[in-house]
């Protein structure tokens, strides 16, 4: 079957062919696309290309970051923790090269196991995803946009500097896709947001954890509260919800620590 | 579409999402770029894409049109090899020798990037490549020797006297 590739020069371009999104398969970095076009899991009839749709930047505007959807997450390795720690932990130095922030966000969710790691730092720092599609362009929180992202194509993210920041994850032997449990946190003010991937297929918020913030055990424990943990490829749900506790635990006093 | 393989543009027909790897291989009949897992999990595809290390069977042709793509087959010879390739015999770091052009491509790599020799940090840079067979010691080894010996020169994809390692290496 022949596929019609479309390889939009601008950001106007793409945004145009994308139109409300049917039948178009939009391929970022592609490592994740591609794994699925080479074993045959997809079919694809339209695709869009956007790696010269001028959607690779990272801006900053005081303390506001901005990041084109295809940055690829080498460029994020330096930034704060939960967001640099957890691009780092991503694949190897080659996959980072070509794997992008926006692809990560819109991984699809097999039965076999989380994906998208960097949905946890993201929810974490409060950002928001402008994004276009039918009804035309949105921006939404992160929890907001993972719940709606079919038919969106993003644009760009964006969030603060905060003021504190963890990253905790699981060990990953060799280069598995996927980190079985992570946890991120942010400090900003008086609040600190919690944020956890490999606990349910996207990423999600730890509301009871951040409500017992205070004291890093009862906090982890209570995070057990916001998880509907299950067995997967990567990790048992018996094993996450003997971890679980232990990361956010340890989220906590690195921010505490580092403010 | 076209790429510039190992220093000569060449015209691809291949369809624009047909991998690269499938590209070299099927199309080109450049065979070092290994088809190990076509999942980016193994590092046996990676050829070097404007410079960078990237894995060829994630990489769809149509997103590459134009790019300059050196395999192992453009860094140098049995008569000429490279510091990295020199390295590898002097080391015995290749047994089956099915990761070992990708291996080389990753060490190149890392080299261009002023790599130092600490054996950490190599790691951590072939840590996308799998191995089967040497239980990567001398894989390390030989990286840490081709840093220490060598001058390199990544933009030469014909052989010179540049990209040429001195025997003498540690063996
Ligand atoms: C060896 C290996 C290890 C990996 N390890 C990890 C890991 O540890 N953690 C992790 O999170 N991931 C991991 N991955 C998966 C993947 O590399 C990352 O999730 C990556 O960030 C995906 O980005 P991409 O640009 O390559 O996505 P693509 O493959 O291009 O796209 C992924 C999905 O997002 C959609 N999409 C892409 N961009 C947009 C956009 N702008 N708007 C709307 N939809 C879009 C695509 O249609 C597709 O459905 C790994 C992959 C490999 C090969
Ligand atoms: S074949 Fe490409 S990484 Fe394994
Ligand atoms: S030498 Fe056999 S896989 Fe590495």
């Amino acid at each position: 079957m022949s596929v019609d590739v479309l390889i939009p020069e601008t950001t106007d371009a793409a945004v145009e062919a994308f139109g409300d999104g049917t039948d178009i398969t939009v391929i970022a970095g592609g490592t994740i696309v591609m794994q699925l076009l080479n074993y045959r899991r997809i079919t694809v009839s339209k695709a869009m290309l956007l790696n010269k749709a001028g959607l690779s930047y990272l801006r900053q505007s005081d303390s506001t970051w901005t990041v084109g959807a295809m940055t690829p997450l080498s460029d994020l390795l330096g930034m704060f923790s939960p967001l640099g720690a957890c691009a780092a932990n991503v694949a190897d130095h080659e996959v980072q090269y070509q794997a992008t922030i926006g692809g990560n966000l819109c991984a699809p969710t097999p039965p076999e196991h989380p994906s998208g790691d960097l949905q946890g730092p993201l929810i974490a720092l409060g950002a928001t995803v402008r994004s276009v599609g039918a009804g035309g362009e949105r921006t939404d929180g992160v929890e907001e946009f993972l719940a709606s992202r079919a038919g969106r194509l993003v644009l760009d993210i964006s969030f603060e500097t905060p003021q504190a920041g963890a990253f905790a994850a699981l060990d990953r032997p060799h280069t598995r896709h996927f980190t079985a449990l992570a946890v991120s946190g942010v400090k900003s003010g008086d609040t600190v947001r919690l944020a956890a991937t490999g606990v349910g297929p996207v990423g999600v918020r730890l509301l009871s954890a951040e409500a017992a913030a205070g004291d890093p055990e009862a906090a982890g424990n209570a995070a057990l509260a916001d998880a509907v943990l299950r067995d997967d490829a990567l990790a048992s749900a018996w094993y996450r919800e003997r971890t679980l506790p232990s990361l956010v635990a340890r989220v906590l006093n690195e921010i505490k620590e580092a403010s | 579409m076209n790429i510039v393989l190992n220093g000569v543009t060449v015209a691809i027909k291949s369809p624009p999402l047909a991998s690269l790897l499938t590209v070299l291989r099927e199309e080109l009949n450049v065979t070092s770029t290994k088809v190990g897992c076509e999942q980016g999990g193994c590092g046996a595809c990676t050829a070097l894409v404007n410079g960078k290390p990237q894995r060829t069977c994630l990489t769809p042709i149509a997103a590459v049109d134009g790019a300059s793509v050196t395999t192992v087959e453009g860094l140098g010879d049995s008569d000429h090899l490279t510091a990295v390739q020199q390295s590898f015999v002097n080391h015995y770091a290749a047994q089956c020798g099915f990761c070992t052009p990708a291996m080389i491509i990753a060490a190149t790599a890392y080299l261009e990037g002023n790599g130092s020799s600490d054996r950490e940090e190599i790691e951590e840079a072939l840590k996308g490549h799998t191995c089967r067979c040497t239980g990567y010691q001398k894989i390390v080894s030989a990286v840490a020797a081709a840093v220490a010996e060598t001058t390199f020169d990544l933009t030469v994809t014909t052989p010179s006297p540049n990209t040429v390692i001195k025997s003498g290496g540690q063996t």
